[in-house]
Parts: C-alpha cells; sequence; structure tokens
C-alpha cells in the first residue's frame, strides 16, 4: 500500500459555507428525531391552548372590563411568553442528548464545533412556530381580529421565533454546563418565570408599583411583547421593535461563543 | 467492498501515531501517567489491559476528543492539539459505547454522518446502502436503533466510523460482550481493513485478542505502559501454558509430583488440600509421555487440565499485582482449556 505525500487539501479550519451546511445536516437529524418522538411536541401544543383560555378568561373582566377587548393585550403577551418557555425544552434535550455516544462521534468529525449546537436549535424553531400557530388561533377562535393586518401578524410571528431562538442559546449554555437535565429545568424556570411575569405581558404597567414599573421598563419581555402589540394591533413598527431585534442579537453574539467553548471543554 | 487506495495518505509515512509522554489527571487521579507510543502506518496496534487502566483515555486524547494535561501527540505528523481538524480527517473514532443515535434508523444515521463529511444527498445514500450491506444490517436497515442487539450497535458503529474511509482508525474495546461468533466476524472485519492499507488501534482487554490482531501490543496499566512488543514476545514474558493434575487418591501426591517433575523436567507446585499439582507445560508434546508414565506408576488421575496464560498472568508477570478487576478475572479463567 502507498503511502505518498498528499496533505495539500486538508484544512485546519472550517470554512463559512461549510459551517452553514454542517448546521443545516444537524438540524435535519433534529427534525428527524422530532418525526421519530412526536410526543416530545405535547407541550407546545397544549400549552398555547390551555394558556390561553385560562389567561383570557381569568384576567379578561378584571383587567379590560371585558374578554373581547381583553385579547389585543392578552394575545400578544401570552405568545410571547408561551413561545419563550417553549425555548427551555432545547435546552433540557441539549442536556439529554449531550449525554449519549453520539455526540463523541460528532465531536470526532472534520465538523464546525457549533454545528451540533446550531441544528439543535435550529430545528427546535419547529416547536415555536407550532406554539406561535396555535396561539394565534386560539385567539382567532375565541373572536380575536387583529387589526394589523395578516402580514403584521406574519412578521411578528416570525420576531417571537427569532427572538425565543436567541433565547434558547442561553439555555443552551445551560444545557452544556449542567450536569442533569432536571437542573436545567430547574435554573431556567427560575430565570424565565420572573422576566415572563415581571412584564407587561397580562397587565398594564400603570397599575403595578413604581419600583417594580421601573423592573418592567427594563425587561426586554416588555419591549418584545409592545412590538408584537404595535405590529398586529396597529401595524406600526416601533422602537420596541428595534430594541427587540437588538437584544435578541446580542443574546446570541454573547452565548453562542460561550455556549461552543463549554461544550468543546467538556469531556 | 472496495475501499480503495486512500486518498488522505499520511505525509510522513512510517509512523500513523506518535505519542510523547501523554498525561491525563482527573482529579487527584492519574488516569494516563506517561504514555509513550509509536504506531507504525498500515499496522493493527493493541493497547492491552484492565479496566480504568487508562486506555480510554489515551484513545480520547489521541482522538482529539480530550487534552492531555502533558506531553504531545502526533497522528501522521500533525498535532492533535494545534492540527486537531486535520486530524480529525485523517481517524475514524469507535468508542465503547456505541456511538450512534439511538432515536434514529441506522440508514439516517449513516447518511447524516455521511452528509456531515461532505457527501452529497445522493452519495450518502449510497454510501450508507453499501456500508449496510459490507457489515449485514441491510434487513435492519429501516429499524429504530432501540431494538439492535449489542453486536448490530457495534457493527453500525464500525460502518460509521469508515464512511470517509480514514487511514487510521481508532477502536475502543471493539469486542467487549460480544457473543464469540459476533466476535470473531469483529475480528474478520477489522483485518481486513488492515488489507487495504488502514491502521488501526484498538484497546482490549482479551490477551487471546490482542495476540490474534495485533502486530505489536501494548500492555497498560495504571496509566503506564508497562510492556511493549509483538505478541510472541509478550507471551514469552510470560510463561507458557501451565498443566493441572489433580489425583485421584491423596497418598499419590508425591509420587505424582516426582514423576511430573522427571517428565517435564521442570518444576512443579502443589496444593495439597485439593490434591492438586500445578506445572509450566513448555512442550505439548511431553504431556503424552508424562500421562504414559503416571499410569506405568498405577497412579489414578480424577482431572487433567491446561490453562493458558491469561491477561492475570501477563499481569503478574509484567507489574508484580494481579488484575484487580473481578469481572475481568473471571473472563480469562473462562479461557482455560480443560482436557
Amino acid at each position: 500500500m502507498s503511502t505518498s505525500v498528499k496533505t495539500g487539501h486538508l484544512k485546519n479550519h472550517t470554512s463559512f459555507i461549510q459551517t452553514v451546511k454542517n448546521s443545516l445536516t444537524m438540524a435535519y437529524r433534529g427534525i428527524l428525531k422530532i418525526r421519530r418522538t412526536p410526543e416530545q411536541l405535547f407541550d407546545v401544543t397544549l400549552q398555547p391552548i390551555i394558556f390561553t383560555l385560562m389567561f383570557t378568561y381569568i384576567f379578561g373582566g378584571a383587567i379590560s372590563g371585558d374578554v373581547q377587548s381583553y385579547l389585543p393585550v392578552i394575545i400578544p403577551g401570552i405568545l410571547v411568553q408561551t413561545v419563550i418557555s417553549t425555548s427551555i425544552v432545547t435546552g433540557v434535550q441539549l442536556r439529554e442528548d449531550m449525554d449519549k455516544g453520539v455526540f463523541d462521534r460528532f465531536k470526532s468529525l472534520p465538523i464546525a464545533r457549533i454545528a451540533p449546537l446550531a441544528g439543535a436549535l435550529l430545528a427546535d424553531t419547529i416547536r415555536y412556530t407550532i406554539a406561535t400557530v396555535l396561539t394565534f388561533a386560539m385567539g382567532y377562535i375565541m373572536g380575536y381580529r387583529p387589526d394589523g393586518g395578516f402580514e403584521n401578524v406574519i412578521l411578528s410571528a416570525l420576531l417571537v421565533i427569532f427572538v425565543s431562538w436567541s433565547v434558547s442559546w442561553i439555555f443552551a449554555f445551560f444545557g452544556v454546563i449542567a450536569r442533569t437535565a432536571s437542573s436545567v429545568q430547574g435554573i431556567s424556570m427560575l430565570i424565565l418565570f420572573p422576566l415572563t411575569f415581571l412584564s407587561n405581558a397580562f397587565v398594564p404597567v400603570d397599575t403595578m408599583p413604581k419600583w417594580l414599573q421601573w423592573f418592567v421598563n427594563v425587561n426586554p419581555v416588555t419591549h418584545v411583547v409592545s412590538a408584537v402589540r404595535e405590529l398586529t394591533n396597529t401595524g406600526t413598527v416601533g422602537w420596541d421593535l428595534g430594541i427587540s431585534l437588538i437584544g435578541a442579537v446580542v443574546i446570541v453574539a454573547v452565548f453562542a461563543p460561550i455556549t461552543v467553548r463549554a461544550y468543546m471543554r467538556r469531556t | 467492498m472496495d475501499y480503495r487506495v486512500n486518498s488522505k495518505q499520511p505525509n510522513n509515512g512510517d509512523w500513523a501515531v506518535e505519542a510523547e509522554g501523554l498525561v491525563k489527571i482527573f482529579g487527584d487521579n492519574r488516569a494516563v501517567d506517561g504514555v509513550d507510543m509509536h504506531v507504525k502506518a498500515g499496522t493493527i496496534y493493541g493497547v492491552l489491559g484492565p479496566n480504568g487502566a487508562g486506555k480510554t483515555t489515551t484513545i480520547r486524547m489521541l482522538a482529539t476528543l480530550l487534552r492531555a494535561d502533558a506531553g504531545s501527540a502526533r497522528i501522521f505528523g500533525h498535532d492533535v492539539v494545534k492540527e486537531s481538524q486535520i486530524v480529525r480527517q485523517l481517524i475514524g473514532v469507535t468508542g465503547q459505547y456505541a456511538s450512534v443515535d439511538e432515536s434514529l434508523s441506522a440508514t439516517e444515521n449513516l447518511i447524516i454522518f455521511s452528509r456531515l463529511l461532505g457527501l452529497g444527498r445522493a452519495e450518502s445514500k449510497k454510501k450508507a446502502a453499501e456500508l449496510l450491506e459490507e457489515f449485514g444490517l441491510t434487513e435492519a436497515a429501516k429499524r429504530p436503533l432501540k431494538n439492535f442487539s449489542g453486536g448490530m450497535r457495534r457493527r453500525l458503529d464500525l460502518a460509521a466510523s469508515l464512511i470517509a474511509q480514514p487511514p487510521l482508525i481508532f477502536l475502543d474495546e471493539p469486542t467487549t460482550g460480544l457473543d464469540p461468533r459476533t466476535r470473531s466476524q469483529m475480528w474478520d472485519t477489522i483485518r481486513r481493513l488492515v488489507n487495504t492499507g488502514s491502521t488501526v488501534l484498538l484497546t482490549t482487554q482479551y490477551l487471546e485478542e490482542a495476540d490474534q490482531l495485533a502486530d505489536r501490543i501494548a500492555v497498560i496499566d495504571r496509566g503506564r505502559v508497562v510492556a511493549e512488543g509483538t505478541g510472541d514476545e509478550l507471551k514469552q514474558s510470560v510463561g507458557t501454558s501451565s498443566l493441572h493434575l489433580r489425583v485421584e487418591n491423596q497418598s499419590d501426591i508425591e509420587n505424582a509430583r516426582q514423576t511430573v517433575e522427571q517428565v517435564l523436567k521442570v518444576q512443579a507446585t502443589l496444593t495439597s488440600e485439593a490434591a492438586k499439582i500445578t506445572a509450566p507445560m513448555a512442550n505439548a508434546d511431553l504431556i503424552t509421555d508424562l500421562l504414559i508414565a503416571l499410569r506405568e506408576k498405577g497412579i489414578t488421575l480424577s482431572e487433567v487440565s491446561v490453562q493458558k496464560p491469561t491477561l492475570d498472568e501477563v499481569f503478574l508477570t509484567i507489574t508484580g499485582h494481579g488484575v484487580e478487576d473481578e469481572k475481568t478475572k473471571d473472563t480469562n479463567r473462562a479461557e482455560a482449556v480443560t482436557v
């Protein structure tokens, strides 16, 4: 057997195109997994239905006088709350996935290091899409007719999915550094619960005490909710949309690199 | 299947693996404590040792999965730390625990790995079908892996390591937990790999396996290489098989011992409570003479057995202490041949 010299085409780094290709393949793997175990979609199917019904009928009368006039307030609020909480599952599943032997093989392959993570996160946008569509559908059934029009509803849906994908990098980070899947769930809930409830998602901000108003107004979730409300209810694009997008990009810029680094260090 | 001539041949031909002074410390446990290893390209190299000796940790460092705390390693002349992405293009890794995706089917697994390695859609499909055929998994191709037996999983795992036809393949305990038939199938596959020009570095707990497959063997214990050489060299250092005799009548035992020493011309040891005589058996042909001599003296035997050198004995000889892992001991004892 010849052992001639031929290493000219071996490169020690991965190109951007290869990174994208690898990530898409890993996303394909994620989609295959969802197809194989559709029961993991229970939460994204049931949560929007139950939460939308529950919160609308419980708070509707108290906050806006009646259910009908509460719908434009609650649907964007519940949408953001539900879809962002769905992204916790990404971290939990990533943790479970990484405990399996297959991640050893991913690490030994000459692929972009970020691909197994990016792919998993990308595939999960399917979950966010399902949750988004179901929340809007529930709202429609209950009589919600957004004045912003269909295109703006689509735009707001894309915004929410993008924001959730960005936020899922935070939970992916926990997923990589945590020891067990249940601890990922625990830490993530602890962070997300205050963030989604200490916002304008369910209740007008001016009913809250001053000190709380300060927090609610800087809470990024508030800005996303306001952006969605503006889009769906009036069809306008305001500062809140800009702030939401910038916030999402910043989260990815911070958490994607540290997540990959932690993933690389983990053995 | 045709593996073709590897397109990614090493640049310095001679050494597939060169490792110097590899160290890995977990907490206060020096899992790998200064391992040197040189593997010639195109050969099978066996790393023999009990559980916890540092075999897997060593492989993981060579395969870029784990960073060494000290020392350095090169694969075909490429540093595993500085040129890790190049090294990954030259190696295939089959882990101790099947590194395939449980939730997917065999075909889906191979297609995804092929795609990750840069094969096109149609090419990946073709490659997957080819490998499944080669490893006798075609029938099970569409079934979810959850229903796969241990042997099938290992074969799929090995198939996945061969997609890119890497010039160096790491096999971490490729046959642990397999039944004898599947084990010998695995051995055939490994031999075939080397015939097509690949280099194989495998770890094993079985002396027999290392002996059967490997051109050279490194015996590793407590994170250090304690012996290195060809199978024959190692066995010579361990000694030969031993003969065990049990006499029917306790009073004959001293007489029997003398006969053994006379005929075999070796020192025999006596376990009186069991009426058992043990002697090293350098020349199997002398056994016939011994049995005739015993018959002539009217000594009746209740049991005769021959025991091959075990990993336990390799260890005892080389390190001065036995294998501490109970399970390993049992497996090796089971290899004793009863005549």
